[in-house]
């Protein structure tokens, strides 16, 4: 059997007039729907002097007032439902605290939209029925596992339902079912990788061929790695829990950029300071709409990610738009081993376990792996003459910060003031990853 | 009972203890006694002052992370077995033993013990019941 091209071709490669005047009309109707069922959202709407009744197209867009974290953050935990709770089949949440924590409601539509998404990605990264796709992300409360493996279901692939970790396993599973496919963070792919050269694989006997690599930023350059080290190509993918989870966009053979799935989203980039919508191809903050999600649609969602929108028609066929990998983040958010951490975060640990607020981050990259290093100040009502009481406050405040994040820091205690300072004001973060080209 | 002793900690980078001695020694504080115990970050450098006050104010007005505790101190004959027969008299009645280090003594023929245990009541009652001299601060 020919392999497929796309998972939904007549959507994928439809005119973009066409998509234009569908998104037009899914918005009017999503308007509609949010209005009427999100009380929060009828505030933020009423408050900008904006009704549904003003929104005739994706040309009045930039009317719809913003949904920031801090939106999320207020309304949690059902604040921003848009169906009856009984409507919903399933959650998912990002990483991070109560207060940081998102969770996201699935209707069964919401499922198949999000799997859909996924299955176009996993087509476009050139799997079929045939595959066997190892999905190595987390699965759980992360929305990686659950969506490539939804996503894998959708094309027909056998789906090893690996999760993340045991790499003995992975591996073992890799080469005994013969994955072809491999969807997991890049970190964990250039991990396994010198797993498999360490013992003897080489490109040739290693039996994948693409991959599916995203939740973290990666360079061109460890991209050209992993693909040498596993001799795949590799694909990235993109997207978030507040929008769906992964597969928002995803990237075609011609690596270059990821075509969002513009019949479910609307992408538009935004000056971060003044919020003023930009034109096509230049620099700025990317924001989502949500345009036929049911349980948890957001409008006008600020990512915080910097990226360019790039409309000229791409090589594949594919006529959604592409986004560029994100550059950078406009917030102080930063991606440790695919897991989101806020600085404020490690600040609120450090309180309540006793220490000083007066700590420094270091993020390095040892063998594609984050480095993760938390410096913090002893302050003297915590030092003991005992090597063992301070060793033991080191371990608690480790576990802590572990809890906490989700991934476990190094923790080094240094003594007061000796935290590098700059014009006053500390410097928090040293991020020596070179994530970005 | 017992004798006053001054910690600070201190990184394990070049110089930090020199920082330390430096200090002291400009304050005019004498120190009999000192011991460092390090990880692979950092140390904690313990010493018996003969002015445990003020080698205390001086760190910390330099901003080091220091403190000041009662640590127990005793006198051994100095020969062969003399700080065994101490020792064992603490495990004996399970008393247990964070550190221990030895402080200058001008008597010839006694050995000076300065530890700290989990229970110095205790570790203090039992050398004092086998007539073992306990020192406190005029002994330094």
């Amino acid at each position: 059997m020919e392999k497929r091209k796309y998972y939904q071709p007549e959507i994928e490669t439809m005119p973009v007039e066409e998509i234009k005047k569908l998104q037009s009309e899914k918005l009017v109707a999503q308007v509609q729907h949010v209005y009427a069922h999100v009380p929060y959202y009828r505030d933020l709407m009423d408050k900008k002097g904006v009704r549904p009744e003003d929104i005739h197209g994706i040309e009045d867009l930039h009317k719809l007032p913003f949904i920031e974290k801090s939106d999320l953050r207020e309304t949690y935990p059902y604040g921003m439902l848009a169906v009856p709770l009984e409507d919903c089949v399933r959650i998912q949440s990002t990483s991070g605290t109560t207060g940081r924590r998102v969770i996201a409601y699935y209707t069964q539509n919401d499922i198949n939209l999000w799997e859909d998404c996924c299955a176009r990605a996993l087509i476009a990264a050139g799997a079929d029925k045939e595959d066997v796709v190892q999905v190595s992300y987390g699965y759980g409360l992360f929305t990686g596992g659950p969506g490539l493996n939804g996503g894998s279901h959708k094309v027909g692939c056998l789906t090893l339902p690996m999760s993340s970790g045991n790499t003995e396993r992975q591996i073992q599973f890799m080469t005994d079912l013969k994955a072809t496919v491999l969807c997991c963070t890049p970190s964990y792919a250039a991990y396994i990788g010198e797993n498999l050269k360490e013992m003897g694989y080489t490109p040739d006997t290693i039996p994948l061929k693409a991959g599916i690599f995203g939740a973290e930023p990666w360079t061109a350059s460890m991209r050209k790695n992993i693909e040498e080290t596993l001799g795949i190509k590799a694909y990235d993918i993109y997207g978030l829990t507040e929008i769906s989870g992964p597969g928002v966009s995803f990237e075609c053979s011609e690596q270059g950029g990821m075509h969002v799935n513009e019949d479910h989203f609307i992408a538009e980039i935004i000056n971060p300071e003044t919020g003023e919508p930009l034109p096509d191809g230049e620099k700025g903050e990317l924001v989502f709409t949500c345009l036929d999600k049911e349980a948890f649609p957001l409008l006008r969602y600020r990512t915080r990610d910097i990226c360019v929108l790039n409309r000229t028609p791409c090589s594949c066929g594919r006529t959604h738009v592409r986004m560029s990998k994100p550059m950078g983040r406009s917030d102080d958010m930063m991606i440790i081993r695919g897991v989101n951490v806020f600085p404020s975060q490690i600040e609120a640990v450090l309180l309540n376990e006793g220490f000083s607020p007066n700590y420094q981050i270091k993020l390095g990259r040892v063998n594609n792996n984050d480095t993760f290093d938390v410096y913090v100040e002893l302050p003297p009502e915590q030092f003991d003459d005992s090597v063992k009481n301070i060793a033991a406050k080191e371990s608690s405040l480790k576990d802590a910060l572990r809890s906490m994040l989700g991934i476990g820091p190094a923790v080094h205690l240094v003594a007061p003031k000796t935290i590098a300072r700059s014009e006053g004001k500390a410097v928090r973060i040293i991020d020596e990853r070179k994530l970005h080209d | 009972m017992g004798i006053k002793q001054v910690s600070v900690f201190v990184e394990n980078k070049k110089g930090s203890l020199h920082e330390i001695t430096d200090l002291l020694a400009k304050a005019n504080i004498d120190l009999r006694s000192m011991c460092i115990a390090d990880t692979s970050d950092y140390g904690i450098v313990r010493m018996i002052a003969d002015d445990s006050e003020k080698a205390m104010r001086v760190l910390s007005e330099a901003g080091h992370t220091a403190n000041i505790r009662e640590v127990t101190a005793f006198a051994v004959p100095d020969e062969p077995g003399g700080l065994a027969k101490a020792l064992n008299l603490l495990e004996s009645n399970g008393v247990n033993i964070e550190y221990l280090y030895a402080l200058v003594t001008t008597e010839t023929d006694k050995a000076y013990t300065v530890l700290r245990t989990d229970d110095s009541a205790k570790a203090e009652a039992v050398l004092a019941a086998s007539n073992i001299e306990l020192l406190d601060e005029k002994h330094i």
